[in-house]
């Protein structure tokens, strides 16, 4: 199901509305955000200059640390008592990013997550179960109200506690279930450890996914143990930029639609700041054009990805970003080697002989990098050569993929830490002496 | 005849092999011989038990990855050379032994537990020569 008609707009309509937010946007933050007056004017270019959508290019980018810099509410466009709602990111590096919302903004996003939700396949009949922690994390509440708007049951069961979210779902029914791509593999496994079969005595037919990345190979893995006919769809957001909501899969399974009318989507080169086009890979750049409270403008979001522009099978116009192979904030550099951990990822789960638990250990040793990997042994031995296959043979299929020697430490079933928010899976121990 | 061999798997960590005890004392099954093998990561313990069964599933319940296999325990005379006098039987018979550890009790007989990479033709040759073989149970009651 379609949920709103702005999802299928001929381009030119859409370009159309793209192009009078984009004004309005300019214009009000010029006048009401003092440090993007100073950016703009540092730039020299004004709100007149922004004639059509490509001008947009010769606005300057927002990053990051123009967050920090502004903490708490120094590039928000509205006055506090305007907002209605305040969220604020995990800070794992130095201060946390806040995030505020009018009542406007809450509207907004409640409309771009009805949609997200309805491209997986959601619809008023579902019985969601929302396994995100409910909190300053915006994942949790952002799918809460879209899926509330078009008229699924809310289980707002939030993380922790599996055995009990399994008894919800066997008696609640559910049908729908929200969580990250570990967690829902976390489950699956108490599930079993309770008895309980999950394609067999459980209803869930759909997972909405979100907040880890989910690479084909987890999709598999998740198909595995939630059967082959669980519908699997991915949705893309940051808090910055309002949560989730701001693309999401459809069924079709060939990227995640950008909701255009409220974000402008641009793929730059990292090093230069030019824009590329369409196609072409590099970083995803986003403006807010619908936004009251905290209008961010070429937010540089560090992730890498590409944008098509065809008209999607599922009858959606919007454009499409193909699914992140990594965060350019979670990549790792080892050895001078560029890795992401989505890429220990995959030779894991391509190992049968291997559950889909993890965990990446970097050391120093001297001046050389030491990459450790954690696994746990699906299935039980009693010879050491099947052991040693199995170290060798993922070992191996590293040194493919990753170019790098890393160390196979295997482990008892159950052994390693299991997640229920975003999994935490890398130890980088190089910085602590 | 077969015997149940239970296998555990260990990481080379402080406490594991006590805490596997520890799981086997609580549940009240009792160790008639072992052997314990690792590398410098993990281990394997190997164990025969009154209750292999048992043992395998507490140890599995409590997270360990363990599991039974079929071995031979071979009752030999105990004196000296008859070890020798059962390895020229397997060795003639171009069977290849992947491990194998023993235990004596008693004065008049010895035992040797023993794998091999062909499990049924290792029993079958025993059988052929009049070697005996016996149970974890049998074992037990010694």
């Amino acid at each position: 199901m379609i949920w709103s008609k702005e999802e299928t707009l001929p381009r030119e309509e859409l370009e159309k509305i793209q192009l009078e937010r984009l004004k309005e946007t300019v214009n009000r933050v010029y006048e009401k955000v003092p440090a993007y007056r100073k950016k703009m004017d540092e730039a020299g270019v004004k709100p007149e200059d922004i004639k059509t959508l490509k001008d947009l290019a010769k606005l300057p980018f927002v990053t990051k640390q123009d967050m920090r810099d502004n903490y708490p509410f120094g590039l928000f466009a509205v006055p506090k008592d305007k907002l209605v709602r305040i969220h604020a990111s995990s800070g794992t590096t130095g201060k946390p990013t806040v995030v505020g919302y009018t009542q406007g903004d809450l509207e907004t996003w409640t409309e771009c997550v009805s949609r997200i939700a309805c491209m997986g396949g959601a619809s008023e009949k579902d019985v969601a179960q929302i396994c995100f922690g409910y909190g300053m994390f915006t994942g949790a509440l952002g799918l809460h109200y879209g899926l509330e708007k078009i008229g699924a049951a809310i289980v707002p069961s939030s993380t922790g506690n599996s055995q009990k979210q399994i008894m919800y779902m066997q008696d609640f029914e559910t049908s729908l279930l929200v969580a990250t791509p570990s967690y829902a593999l976390r489950l699956a496994e108490v599930a079993r450890e309770m008895g309980v079969e999950p394609q067999k005595d459980l209803k869930v037919k759909i997972a909405l996914v979100g907040s880890e990345l989910l690479t084909d190979a987890m999709r598999e893995e998740m198909h595995k143990f939630w059967g082959k006919d669980l519908l699997i769809t991915t949705n893309y957001g940051m808090s910055e930029l309002m949560g989730p909501g701001v693309s999401g899969e459809c069924l079709e399974h060939c990227g995640l639609h950008i909701n255009e009318d409220y974000f402008i989507p641009e793929i730059i080169d990292p090093k230069t700041g030019e824009v590329l086009p369409a196609g072409e890979q590099g970083e995803l750049v986003i403006t807010c054009i619908k936004k009251e409270g905290l209008p961010l403008i070429r937010y540089r979001t560090k992730d890498i990805t590409r944008l098509f522009y065809d008209k999607c099978k599922c009858g959606r116009t919007l454009c499409r970003m193909e699914n992140l192979c990594g965060r350019s904030d979670d990549m790792l550099k080892i050895r001078g080697v560029n890795v992401f951990p989505s890429q220990i990822e995959e030779v894991i789960l391509s190992v049968s002989e291997l559950g889909p638990h993890y965990e990446i250990i970097l050391e120093r040793e001297g001046y050389l990098d030491k990459l450790t990997v954690k696994v746990e042994l699906a299935h039980s031995t009693d010879s050491f050569s099947e052991l040693e296959r199995i170290k060798k043979l993922v070992q191996s299929k590293l040194k493919i993929i990753l170019g790098l020697d890393a160390k196979v430490m295997l482990e008892s079933p159950n052994t390693l830490q299991r997640f229920e928010g975003k999994a935490k899976r890398v130890k980088d121990l190089r910085g602590i002496k | 005849m077969f015997a149940k061999q239970l296998t555990v798997f260990i990481e080379n960590r402080n406490g594991r092999l006590s805490e596997v005890l520890n799981v086997l004392k609580e549940n009240n099954v009792n160790i008639l011989s072992l052997s314990l093998a690792d590398t410098t990561e993990f281990g394997l313990l190997r164990l025969i038990v009154d209750k292999a069964q048992l043992g395998k599933d507490k140890l599995q319940e409590s997270g360990f990855s363990s599991l039974l296999s079929d071995v031979s325990i071979i009752e030999i005379p105990h004196k000296a050379g008859s070890l020798q006098a059962l390895l020229k039987v397997i060795d003639n018979n171009g069977i290849n032994i992947e491990y194998m550890y023993g235990l004596s009790i008693g004065s008049s007989e010895a035992h040797v537990v023993l794998k091999a990479n062909d499990t049924k033709k290792v029993d079958d040759i025993l059988t052929e020569n009049g070697v005996k073989t016996i149970t974890c149970e049998e074992l037990a009651k010694l």
